[in-house]
């Protein structure tokens, strides 16, 4: 397809319908996924409220470097999107594909770099349900803390890969010469797929990471 | 006007035919024809397990099945009936049909999107079919930890991940509906001319896309607390048992306003439309459909009373479900209030709306007993809970499927369904439906409690009645199965608009063809615009059907 033309699908009246409705589909998909990781959180500050000190102490066993180095990837992972987008929108070709090429390399940099920790905390035996060391003191709080720490970042690391999926495909299509200035939906909808979850990350650094950080 | 009377018109049953030409659909129509066939399936396979129950309670001791299958029964009864039931019934059947057509659209905004939604329904139901051959599950519908994490040695993590699946079909659905009222509605549509139904399918889709994600991501905590023995909700490995609590009401008490508020919208359709008058106080109905669907997620503690949350909570809790209490009584006030001095045919799904209004504010009013703390003590897990929400989900919710479904049957079949028959149906639910349940209000408040296959027999009497109630409960919902069917081949033609009235489902032919209207309607009034209350408007039902 070298012309890029949009196909109007048939329950819509125009265009303009059609990309307002995707997009608010991809507000209303976030809000529901705001709501998946609220409950994360949720169980996160009562935890919190029940061990303070043990969570202070077992934050001290996170790499809080490699978490900084994460958190500064994704951020520029974010700039590559915020890019694309802007290429999509004005018809710049090069930026648009060197964007998407951006987030999809920081996207995989780190996701290299949290299996890194992984494989780190299970060598510590810090990882509940495969290798934990249940003879360490103020086992069982540490465990809620390690057990909230993988179920949190792992979710976060599936809707990443997700997020790398999604734009794989549509590099492939920007390649394929399938989006113009008129037509691009998709590219803004993977980009607001992506910044959500770019933000989780943001709040997960400082939450899991930091919380003793300043002594 | 149009009609169809012509054979060889267009509609969207006849556009295509074959297996394919369904399981590949993207039409909305047929989507929800699709839904109806499997939630019957889904209702009658519960309904079995409920029937069962009822035949085991008819002598005090536990003779027919022991206490192990007893409580599997009950859980998967609850489990059936509320995620593969109850929650797609009205939006996924007459909300996906009645949608596009009520506000002037050619479909849904993500048709693909819809028939996906089908297919992971369909994929949880296999999961819960194989689960019921493989042994069920015996926790209970609630799936309390630390039992169903640490003890209970039954099918649990399949379970939790078929309810998981089904928990898409149903944000999706959800996500689907809130989109296409935003942004499909036809010229002239404004919000404050939407009929109410659309307004209850809004409100419930917002619950379904804010709740089901809780319960999904509490489920796979469970899950994985259950499959790698790690400490998240079991209180022997640092968990706390109460968070999951929180967790699964926080879904599950907005999910019994999933569960009502499309029935209420249904009801609000019939009652103006079937008594020819204009709803009384349309903007407060509205109001009070988003009032309950706000409301509604901040009262989930009171099913915690006498879990160990704190006295406060509990107070705060108890004072917000009393306040869910003015929506809902505005609302029957409503009715009521559009009723009088209407033209009120008593045509079925009017008797159905009628035993609505009456079965709800049996229902909700005992539910006012449940929010006070000092009588939730007395009669929590005992049978008054059972009679409660089986008022309210029974009395309320499937009457209003029912009703809703004879109304729009003509729509979405073409043909009309036999009214004598009918009528009689509709008169056994009633009346099966009340010996069943009224009883179990006085069973629970003289102590009977709830999930268990035995009892003391001084409760033996009631506890006949209540199963002597099901078995004519069972003969009035077998009932519709067998004329429904009958009518699809022998039943009259319906004709674009058999029972006279306003509506914009009702202005293009029955069935309706592929793209729902020839020509996008311009909408230039408000919803059931009758002529004021004009004495002797005639009742234009079918009289010749009347048997």
């Amino acid at each position: 397809m070298s012309e890029a033309v949009a196909a109007l699908e048939g329950q819509f009246r125009d265009l303009e319908q059609q990309r307002e409705a995707a997009s608010l589909g991809m507000w209303i998909f976030l809000m529901t996924e705001l709501l998946l990781f609220g409950a994360l959180f949720t169980a996160y500050a009562v935890y919190r409220f029940t061990y303070p000190q043990e969570f202070a102490a077992a934050s001290r066993d996170l790499e809080a470097g490699l978490g900084a180095i994460n958190t500064a990837v994704l951020i520029c992972s974010s700039l590559g999107m915020a890019l694309a987008v802007y290429g999509a929108q004005t018809g710049g070709r090069k930026r648009l594909l060197f964007g998407l090429a951006l987030a999809i390399v920081l996207g995989t940099a780190f996701m290299v770099i949290k299996g890194v920790e992984y494989y780190h905390h299970f060598e510590h035996a810090e990882f509940p349900g495969l290798r934990f060391d249940y003879a360490r003191p103020h086992a069982q709080a540490t465990q809620v803390f390690f057990f909230l720490y993988f179920a949190m970042t792992g979710v976060h690391a599936i809707h990443l890969t997700i997020g790398i999926a999604l734009v794989c495909v549509v590099l492939f299509k920007a390649w394929r010469r399938a989006y113009s200035p008129d037509y691009h939906t998709p590219v803004e909808l993977s980009g607001l797929y992506w910044h959500f979850v770019d933000i989780v990350w943001i709040f997960l650094f400082p939450l899991l990471y930091l919380i003793d950080i300043h002594k | 006007m149009t009609t169809n009377v012509v054979e060889t018109e267009q509609n969207y049953l006849n556009v295509s035919y074959g297996v394919r030409s369904w399981l590949l659909t993207t039409d909305h129509k047929r989507i929800a024809l699709l839904y109806m066939a499997s939630i019957t399936l889904m209702f009658f396979v519960g309904g079995f397990m409920a029937v069962l129950m009822r035949l085991e309670l008819v002598t005090p001791p536990g003779d027919l099945v022991t206490s192990a299958t007893y409580n599997k029964l009950f859980t998967m009864h609850g489990i059936i009936m509320v995620f593969f039931f109850l929650i797609p019934s009205i939006p996924a059947v007459l909300g996906n049909f009645l949608l596009p057509m009520m506000i002037g659209a050619k479909d849904l905004a993500f048709p693909r999107l819809n028939l996906l939604s089908w297919y992971v329904y369909i994929v949880g139901s296999v999961f819960t079919f194989w689960i019921v051959i493989a042994g069920g599950v015996d926790t209970g519908w609630t799936f309390y930890t630390p039992f169903s994490t640490s003890s209970s040695n039954t099918h649990v993590i399949p379970m939790t991940l078929g309810i998981f699946t089904v928990g898409f079909s149903s944000i999706l659905t959800g996500l689907n509906f809130i989109v296409t009222t935003h942004k499909m509605r036809a010229p002239g549509l404004t919000w404050f001319r939407l009929p109410l139904f659309v307004w209850a399918i809004y409100a419930t889709s917002i619950i379904q896309v804010l709740a089901t994600p809780v319960l999904a991501i509490s489920l796979v905590l469970l899950a994985v607390e259950r499959a790698f023995h790690v400490g998240i909700f079991d209180p022997k490995l640092g968990g706390d048992p109460l968070l999951f609590q929180h967790f699964f009401w926080f879904y599950s008490h907005p999910a019994v306003y999933i569960m009502i508020l499309p029935g209420m919208g249904v009801v609000s359709e019939l009652i103006p439309h079937l008594a020819r008058k204009k709803i009384f106080g349309y903007n407060f109905v509205c109001f009070a459909t988003l009032g309950i669907a706000f409301f509604g997620f901040l009262v989930w503690g009171h099913h915690m009373f006498v879990a160990g949350e704190s006295v406060y909570a509990a107070m705060t809790f108890s004072i917000l479900s009393y306040l869910v209490a003015v929506p809902s009584a505005i609302k029957v006030f409503n009715w009521t209030a559009t009723l009088y001095k209407g033209s009120v045919s008593f045509a079925t799904p009017m008797l159905y709306a009628l035993g609505f209004i009456g079965l709800f504010t049996i229902g909700g009013l005992t539910g006012l007993f449940l929010a006070a703390l000092g009588i939730d003590v007395h009669v929590h897990d005992t049978y008054f809970v059972i009679a409660h929400f089986h008022y309210i989900m029974v009395g309320g919710m499937v009457m209003a499927y029912f009703g809703g479904i004879h109304y729009w049957w003509p729509k979405m079949t073409g043909r009309l369904y036999p009214e004598g028959w009918a009528k009689l149906a509709a008169l056994i639910v009633f009346v099966g439906f009340n010996l069943t349940f009224f009883p179990q209000f006085i069973l629970g408040y003289m102590g009977m409690p709830r999930r268990y296959h035995a009892y003391a027999p001084e409760f033996q009497v009631l506890n006949v009645m209540s199963s002597a109630g099901a078995s004519i409960l069972a003969v009035g919902y077998l009932l519709p199965l067998v004329y429904l069917l009958w009518s699809l081949r022998y039943g009259r033609e319906a004709g674009a608009n058999p029972w006279g009235v306003k509506g914009l489902e009702w202005q293009t032919p029955s069935p309706p063809p592929p793209e729902n209207f020839a020509v996008t309607p311009v909408v230039t009034e408000e919803p059931y615009n009758y002529p004021s209350a004009a004495p002797g408007v005639p009742s234009t039902l079918q009289e010749a059907e009347v048997v």
